[in-house]
Formats: structure tokens, sequence, C-alpha cells
């Protein structure tokens, strides 16, 4: 080696700040992404420590007495998984039935476009709006009334273009390759759905569906509108208290209501409604994210 | 020597968007004879099969202009698309194994075409496989997973699935270019069987693949075809282009 060139992994200054820059880009973005726990535990934290004196197993499955000021909250419970259940019900199907055409069927032609630009609309819509078109749709133009089912129907429409959008990506995921496989053998495009696209979305599509709960749990203002109520006397412990037409209690709007509403509210009962909502809301996050992990483990490709 | 024609193509011009790939190119495929197609990339080899089984239409912006005959049937014109492509095997340049059991990657053809006994799957499968020099490997584990396969394993499983519902040609686009050259050659004997009852059309990078399994080869350059002759001719140290003989011995640039 002539002795003018350097050794070829000596430690120049140019060297040292490539690795200083390094480390400190490292720790910037690393700062950022931890600082996303901090929100989560304070809320969380707090709420529990507020909330303690009334968390127990009495608290959800009592109704609320005397003027709401006392008691448990298992009306607003049920009513919320009420209209949760059957507006994922109506929504799911709609949603990932319309997104398998998109995906899968649908040319790129004006018609299609304006499906597209449609579903995108709908889903930066403000829930206050939703609930005002729910309101004249569901309750005075079909006549449902003030109900379960407006409520529902409402909050389906809200998460309607949030699940076409998820299960479109989930079925985006699987490679074209498995799909022209297929179409060379002479399959149509719905036995390539059936036979391989499907089976290999499905669990991304599934998790879309499941990340809507916590939103249909969450809305105040499209329930509020169509179908939740201040106060509704039921059974304790009822599971089937409700009707669709009839009205029902929500979490969401329970809270706002105790919270802002009703006075001589005993404290720690608002912060532990919270927590059944938030603890609700978590619980079916964190089975979304298990049933995404089990079927990941089965990943075929 | 005329042979049955087995696909006939008129003025095939092929466009994506405006962009011309296939400027109206005409040739004859005789019945049971492997044809090879060399060319540099972009000359339009692997376009030129999906007009053949109609795969073409699932690219939007492409137009298509000009006659395709497979069996005397004009393949724009026909009814049944599906038939077609069963007509016509298909084995893509990068392995697929389906993400469904290795039983399944080749018992899913002859379902889509409404077969159900499981003694008729049955015969299928392992014949398919046998012919794609594949069975004696698999047989224990025909229930495990194609895409868990190796990629050699997964071509052979490839060509079993485009064997399975017995088409008449099967068409295959650089199916080594993935692949270890004992399968390669593993492959080529089965080729070799296959033409006694097959057509068989082999796109091939490698030029020395076309001159050991060709009857006939043709040349497409840049969506024109140079030249289409017998591989005495084409490999000869005259044949009737230039470009083809710089081509075949690596002088092209």
């Amino acid at each position: 080696m002539k002795p003018d060139t350097p050794a070829l992994f000596t430690e120049t200054a140019l060297v040292r700040r490539k690795y200083r820059q390094e480390t400190v880009a490292k720790w910037v973005f690393f700062v950022m992404a931890a600082a996303m726990i901090i929100p989560l535990l304070l809320i969380v934290g707090y709420l529990m420590v507020k909330a303690a004196p009334s968390l127990t197993l009495g608290f959800l499955l009592d109704v609320p007495v005397r003027g709401m000021t006392e008691g448990g909250i298992w009306p607003a419970f049920v009513g919320t998984i009420y209209l949760v259940f059957i507006s994922l019900a109506i929504s799911a199907p709609i949603g990932i039935l319309a997104a398998v055409y998109l995906n899968e069927y649908a040319r790129d032609n004006w018609f299609n476009r304006v499906i597209n630009l449609a579903v995108i609309n709908l889903a930066g819509v403000p829930s206050i709006v939703h609930a005002l078109f729910g309101l004249g749709a569901f309750v005075y133009a079909a006549r449902f009334g003030y109900s379960i089912l407006s409520a529902s129907l409402t909050l389906a429409i809200m998460t309607l273009p949030v699940i076409v959008a998820s299960t479109r990506e989930a079925l985006a995921s699987v490679p074209r390759s498995f799909r022209e496989a297929c179409w060379n053998v002479g399959a149509t495009r719905w036995q390539t759905i059936r036979a391989v696209v499907l089976p290999n979305s499905i669990s991304g599509i599934l998790t879309g569906v499941i990340l809507q709960v916590s939103r249909a749990a969450g809305e105040t203002a499209p329930i509020m509108f169509t179908g939740a109520v201040f106060y509704k006397a039921i059974e304790k412990g009822d599971l089937f208290a409700y009707g669709l037409h009839e009205q029902c209690m929500a979490l969401s709007m329970h809270l706002y209501t105790i919270s802002t509403q009703v006075p001589g509210v005993k404290e720690s009962i608002p912060y532990a409604t919270a927590v059944v909502l938030l603890g609700s809301v978590l619980l079916v996050n964190a089975a979304a994210i298990a049933l995404r992990v089990y079927m990941r483990s089965r990943t075929k490709w | 020597m005329t042979r049955p024609k087995h696909v006939e193509v008129r003025d095939l011009r092929l466009a994506y968007g405006t962009k011309e790939v296939i400027h109206g190119i005409t040739f004859d495929i005789h019945r049971h004879e492997i044809l090879g197609v060399i060319g540099p990339a972009q000359s339009g080899k692997t376009s030129l099969l999906r007009c053949l089984n109609r795969t073409i239409d699932f690219t939007p912006e492409a137009h298509v202009s000009g006659i395709v005959k497979v069996d005397g049937e004009e393949v724009r014109r026909t009814r049944d698309v599906y038939g077609l492509r069963r007509k016509i095997g298909m084995v893509a340049p990068l392995p697929v194994g389906l993400p469904i059991s290795i039983y399944d990657n080749v018992a899913f053809a002859p379902r889509c075409a409404g077969m159900s006994r499981k003694a008729d799957l049955d015969a299928i499968v392992e014949q398919c496989l046998r012919q794609a020099a594949l069975w004696e490997e698999v047989k224990d584990r025909l229930s495990s997973l194609g895409t868990k396969l190796s990629g050699g394993q997964q071509q052979r499983l490839t060509i079993a699935r485009a064997l399975s519902h017995q088409p008449e040609i099967l068409c295959l686009d650089e199916f080594s270019i993935a692949i270890d050259p004992v399968t390669t050659m593993r492959i080529e004997d089965v080729l070799k069987e296959l033409r006694s009852h097959m057509t068989v059309i082999l796109v091939t990078n490698l030029t020395q693949q076309a001159r050991r399994l060709a009857d006939r080869t043709m040349f497409l350059w840049n969506g024109d075809i140079i030249e289409l002759d017998s591989n005495a001719v084409i490999f000869s140290d005259t044949p009737k282009d230039r470009r083809t003989h710089d081509y075949v011995n690596g002088i092209f640039g």
C-alpha cells in the first residue's frame, strides 16, 4: 500500500461527524416515538385514580339511582353494546362487499371514480353532520323515530367509508401474482376471490372492522340526535333490555349528562364511567391485535 | 413441410395507452412443435403470450388489434374466455405457489372447471405432479402449503398447475430465471416428453435453451419479428438476418 493512501477503516473527521449525526437522529426519532406512550399513561392513570372509589363489578351491573347521582351504569353499557353491534352488523357486510367490488372488479371509469370520491368524502363528513342527516333521514323521513334502529343506521353510515378503506387496503396487500396465477388457469374473478384473495386478507378486513367498534362506541353526537336518551329504566343486569324501536342509554351520552347536566353526582362516578368506556374500547382493540397476531402466525407466504 | 396450424397470428398489434409495443406481427405455430421465442427485454414477448390467453384483458390500458386464432377460433371473439385459458397453460417467470395446499394448487383449475369427484381430482393431481417431476418430492406432504416449497419446487408446482387443466398449448415465460441449473435441466427433460402431445411456446432469455429445445425459433425485437425459422437456420452461421446472428452470438448490444 502506498503510504499516502489512508487505511480503509481509519476514523476521519468525516466518519466521526457521520456517526454523531446518526446518533442524534436516532435519539430524536426515538424520543418522539416514546412520547406517544405518555398521554395514554396519563389519561389512564388519572382516570383510574379518580374512579377508584366507584370501580366495582356492582357499578357495571347496577342501574343509576337517586336521579343518576348514585348507582351504576348498566343501562348505558348495554345500550352501547346494542348500538355498536347493530351498526357494525349493517356497515360491515355492505362495506366489505363494496370494497371487494371496488378493488377486484371495478375498472377505471367515471362511475367508479364517482364511487371512490363518495367514499373519501363520506369519511370526511363531521359526525355532527351525520347526526343531522340521521335525524332527517331515519327519525323523520323513514319514520323510525328516536330509536336504536335510527341511531345504529346513523352510526353505520359513519363507519362505512372507513370499513371500505381498510378492507380495500387488506385486499390490495394480496400480491397480484396470486390473482394472475388463478386467471391463467381459467378461474373467474369470483373463483379467484373465494379461493385466494379473501382467505388471505380476512385478518386485515376483520381488524379494520373491529377498530370501528371504538369509533361507534365513542361517538356522542350521532346518537344524541337519533336515539340515545337521558335516562331509561331497565332491570339491573338485564342483557335484553331494549327493543329495536325503543330509545336507549349509551355510555358516551351518559358520561356527558352526568358530567354536565346532573347536579350532585358522586365525584368518582363520571370517572368510573369513562374507565368503563375506555376499558371496553381498549379490550376490543386488544382483541383485534390478538386476532391479527394469530392470523399472521398462520401467514401463508 | 406443412403441418397443421395450432395458433395463427395475423397483423397483431398491441399498445399500452399510446405506446405501441407489438407492431403488427404475423406468424403461425404448428401443432405439437416447440416454438422458441427469443429477444431482449421490452421486445413484447410476455405481452404476446398475454394476447394468446387474453389475460391482456386485465390490463385496462391495453389495446389489441389484429387476429389471433387458437384451433381456428378467434380468441377475441370467443364466447368462453375461461375455456380458452384452460386450453392454454401459462407458466410465469417467477414461481407462484398459491397460499393453499399443494394438492389444492393443482386441483384448483379442475375444480374451477366444475370437476368435483375426489378420485378424478386425485388422479389429475398425481399425473400433473409426475409430469412436472415433483411427485416424488411432495407425495407425502400434499396438504402442506404450496408457498412453503423451495423456489425450484414452486416453479415445478406452477408447471403442474399449468398442466392441470390439460391444455393443448403450454406457454413458458422465462421459466428458468428464478431456479437453479439442475432443476432447469429436469424441467427441460419434462418439456421434451410433453412435445409428443402438446404445443409448447418457450419464451426465453437463454438463446441456448431455445437452441436445445425448440423446433423453430422466433427472434422478436422491439415488437417486430426479425426472423422466424427452423433452429437449423436461426442458429447457423448464416441466418437470413444479420441481427439474428448477432443476437444469438451475443454481439448485439
